[in-house]
């Protein structure tokens, strides 16, 4: 898609993300500044052309998925403070490049904007798909948590995806260590995949904004006052849901059960890594027995010695599943019980939003005498619950499918792990007898 | 019920060994996902039983052909097993009840089972103390040769799933074995095997302890077991049994430590591969809420009981593996003890060389009149007077008496002394090719044991990923 080697990034300037228009958007004034870059050669099959004469591709996806594609998440450490944390966040289109700084404070405002501005059907009007810029941005895990909390706000009937914890206890968790800014980096990276693979979501406004502007200025003072209001409707309506759906039932139950077991494998898993961790210590003190007793033997010094460094080496590969298994399988499994979590409070809106709707409707039935029509604002509440049972259903079909792929891809992984540490110790022990029954033949050709 | 397993041992070459290994450690066997060890489930009794005695007839086999045509030793002509071990009740030497096991010895012509005829073999019943009473008369009657151990009398380096108690099925089982090996071990050995005593122990089942007393043996016993335990100076012990006796203590010590690390090991094993269970069970559970994953989960949590499951056979054949080092531990007390009685022997030998020079300067003094040594005699004799020469006369001749007697007993001394170092060190010799021999083919299949498991395990989360992959 993007046109052979990387180019230099552009900054898109000073301007606050709420003021850039998203380079899909076809405004002039945002596509004037990019330098003029044709391409002739790479332009053979494309047929659209934008209007600052840029080469289009119809053939690319979806943009935004497309563009995610090559979304790399780097965690960037080097001269930020430690509160300062970005994540340098990379899109290649084939126009210049993007390359802004966005921290977790930015992604929390991209999720705002996300569920701020939800229009129930959300497929933009014009659609061109084209090669855009790639754009690098830092952005730190508060970014993250705006983004989220704007798609949130703007997508109130669909579900997004989670992010990793946002709170970690400071003296338990070294918040620094290559291995937790991994794990959050890989939760992180699944998490924008997720929003970008999402047919709704990845055309919303703040999360574009999020991938591309320079700053987020996320405004959130303000915004948490627009907010109120609408929040309001949907949280503190306090309708109780008379009529739920048995479908929608269902689906709360199995949450309710799935998280139970999800709870389970997590401490099961925990253990395991727990006990073979304990089995790793008196390994490492079982192999170095056979060693010194070599040390003082003179026949069976070589064959002692083979078996102290068989266990050494079946050492090294029940460290490398131990960690494996806290790195890689854990963390999935805990991400799960967050996009759990999410799953669960689009239900609870849900059922308020038909709730309102109910409560709504009885209170025009009961003035059936006025024979006035039905006012306009039930009409709405009720195009709200239809829509959002639509979307809703939409959203859980495609959750199962994801549930079911990535748990399959979780176990297997597990399977492969533990194979491959067993087949490293099978190879040790394999290759060791050879050398035991060695001497015996050599032994008995003397005699 | 008797188990015999009577393998023509001209037939089973031992390379072939390992493949019968690797055919019994591949043979299904039932798991007992309740109590690890149902003894009481007779299937898995046998092929325990099976897969040690053949073992023990190969080693036996290899022990026939290793020793040489030169020796008609028990062996060649018999073939001796602990078949079968049992309770009994009885009222002991204080007249009070008492619960112990006894064990089936039963002996049959190596001809016969070739011939493919099957004579009811000779057989008795022994207790474990007449297996001590029988090894402590040998360390007696033979102190220059390394005798065989007997099997631990208390379960020691016990990880926590095996009982310490010594009426427990599988340890009174494990038992059953050593004896065996031991009596083997015995009947192989070119001086053990002819000995009268341990004829009659695997033929006279009455009277048997009579005869054993009879022969004094405790006599020697106590004088000499006192004297092992005295500390004594040796001034010019024989170099090598020096530094055998530091070997015996390195081995005891590298074994022990082998044998504990293991333990603790097997402990944590155990857990690692018992919590996988859990997993069995939670996927059932959860298998139970999901329709298209139902199946796949459900199957793959099966594979994990399987996986938990495993973990008491491999620890079983582990403890096979302990016992083989629990041997050699024990044998390590056995050489060091050798090695003792030659510093004994020397010791006794030095004494008597230094009883005997003191003897000849006395003499010397006292015929030459002159007074070299300190002695409180001299002292008196010069305050009190001198003796009169009759009384010289008579200690001179009373004197000459004992160099006479002490050059005797030194060169007796010496002679024993030469007669024990020859002896011992010709044992020494023998038991250090049977140790590096044994301790090999120990590691061997310690070895193709971890195969087994690591086979068994790859197996086994192959079968999960294959479910996983149909979820």
């Amino acid at each position: 898609m993007s046109a052979g080697t990387p180019r230099s990034l552009a900054s898109s300037g000073q301007k606050s993300i709420q003021d850039i228009c998203h380079p899909l958007s076809a405004e002039e004034s945002a596509l004037s500044r990019i330098p003029d870059v044709l391409n002739p050669g790479s332009a053979g099959e494309r047929d659209l052309i934008l209007p600052n004469g840029t080469p289009v591709d119809t053939s690319s996806p979806a943009s935004s998925s497309s563009l995610l594609n090559r979304l790399q998440l780097d965690d960037d450490l080097d001269g930020e403070t430690r509160d300062e944390q970005k994540y340098n966040i990379t899109t290649e289109f084939d126009l210049p490049e993007y390359s802004v700084r966005r921290r977790y404070q930015d992604f929390d405002w991209l999720r705002n904007k996300l569920e701020e501005s939800q229009p129930t059907h959300l497929i933009p009007t014009t659609r061109t798909e084209f090669d855009l810029p790639e754009y690098s941005v830092r952005r730190r895990y508060q970014d993250f948590d705006w983004l989220r909390n704007k798609l949130e706000e703007s997508q109130p009937t669909h579900l997004i995806p989670p992010l990793p914890e946002k709170f970690v206890m400071k003296g338990v968790v070294d918040r620094f260590s290559e291995e937790f800014v991994e794990t959050r980096r890989k939760a992180l990276d699944k998490f924008l995949k997720r929003v970008a693979d999402h047919p709704v979501l990845s055309f919303n406004e703040h999360f574009n904004a999020f991938l591309s502007a320079k700053d987020l200025n996320k405004r959130q003072g303000l915004a948490l006052l627009t907010k109120m209001g609408e929040s309001v409707k949907y949280v503190t309506g306090g309708y109780k849901v008379r009529a739920r759906p048995v479908e929608f039932a269902a689906m709360g139950d199995y949450l309710d059960l799935f998280t139970q077991k999800l709870g389970t494998i997590d401490r099961i898993a925990q253990r395991i890594i727990k006990e073979q961790s304990e089995f790793l210590m008196e390994l490492r003190e079982y192999g170095p027995v056979y060693s010194s007793w070599s040390s003082f033997e003179e026949d069976l010094h070589d064959p002692l010695e083979g078996v102290s460094g068989c266990v050494s080496n079946c050492s090294s590969a029940l460290e490398e599943l131990t960690e494996d298994m806290s790195e890689d399988f854990l963390p999935v499994l805990r991400e799960y019980v967050l996009y759990i979590e999410s799953m669960k409070n689009v239900l609870k809106k849900r059922d308020q939003v038909q709730a309102e709707y109910e409560t709504k409707l009885e209170a025009v039935v009961f003035r059936e005498d006025k024979k006035t029509p039905v006012p306009s604002d039930v009409e709405k509440c009720q195009d709200r619950v239809e829509c959002f049972n639509a979307d809703l259903k939409a959203d859980w079909d495609r959750w199962e499918n994801n549930k079911r792929q990535d748990f399959r891809q979780l176990l297997t992984g597990m399977s492969n792990k533990n194979i491959l540490y067993y087949e490293k110790c099978l190879a040790a022990w394999e290759s060791l007898i050879p050398l035991l029954q060695d001497k015996q033949e050599a032994k008995g050709e003397t005699n | 019920m008797v188990i015999h397993i009577c393998l023509e041992w001209r037939k089973i070459a031992f390379c072939q060994c390992l493949n019968i290994l690797d055919i019994l450690f591949s043979v299904p066997k039932k798991f007992c996902t309740q109590t690890p060890r149902q003894s009481s489930d007779a299937w898995s009794l046998q092929t325990m039983k099976a897969s040690r005695e053949e073992k023990i007839y190969l080693r036996q086999k290899h022990r026939r052909t290793d020793v040489g045509t030169h020796n008609l030793h028990l062996l060649k002509k018999m073939e001796i097993s602990v078949a079968e071990a049992e309770k009994r009740t009885g009222k002991n030497a204080v007249n009070m009840q008492e619960t112990y096991t006894v064990y089936l010895i039963e002996m049959r012509p190596v001809d016969a089972a070739s011939e493919g005829t099957n004579p009811v073999p000779d057989s008795l019943w022994r207790r474990y103390s007449e297996f001590e009473l029988l090894r402590n008369y040998l360390l007696v009657t033979y102190p220059f040769l390394v005798v065989p151990p007997l099997p631990e009398k208390r379960a020691e380096f016990v990880w926590h799933k095996l009982s310490a108690d010594n009426m427990d099925p599988d340890f009174v089982e494990r038992r059953r074995v050593g004896l065996e090996n031991f009596l083997l071990r015995v009947a192989s050995h070119p001086d053990l095997s002819t000995d009268k005593i341990f004829y009659s122990f695997l033929t006279e089942e009455n009277g048997w302890k009579e005869t054993v007393f009879e022969t004094g043996f405790q006599a020697k016993a106590d004088s000499r077991l006192k004297a092992l335990n005295a500390t004594f100076r040796v001034k010019n012990p024989d170099k090598r049994f020096a530094e055998m006796k530091h070997y015996g203590d390195e081995l005891q010590s590298v074994i022990s430590q082998l044998l504990r690390v293991r333990a603790r090991a097997a402990d944590r094993l155990y857990g690692v591969y018992k919590v996988h269970g859990n997993y069995g069970r939670v996927f059932s559970e959860w298998s139970a809420i999901e329709k298209e994953m139902g199946d796949g989960l459900q199957s793959a949590g099966h594979h994990m009981d399987a996986y938990a499951a495993s973990v008491d056979d491999i620890l079983e054949e582990e403890e096979h593996y302990a016992d083989q080092m629990k041997e050699y531990l024990f044998y390590a007390d056995a050489l060091r003890a050798v090695c003792r009685k030659h510093e004994l022997t020397q010791y006794e030998l030095e004494m008597a060389a230094q009883d005997l020079t003191s003897k000849k300067q006395q003499r010397e003094e006292l015929a030459t009149g002159t007074i070299r040594t300190f002695s409180l005699k001299g002292v008196t004799s010069k305050l009190f007077g001198q003796e009169t020469p009759e009384q010289r006369e008579a200690k001179l001749k009373m004197l000459e008496t004992q160099i006479e007697e002490g050059e005797e007993l030194v060169k007796e001394r010496n002679a024993e002394c030469e007669e024990f170092v020859k002896s011992a060190w010709v044992d020494i010799e023998r038991f250090k090719e049977q140790k590096d021999h044994d301790l090999r083919e120990a590691l061997i299949s310690y070895a193709i044991m971890q195969i087994s498991m690591c086979k068994k395990g790859i197996q086994v989360w192959n079968n999960a990923k294959e479910c996983f992959s149909k979820m």
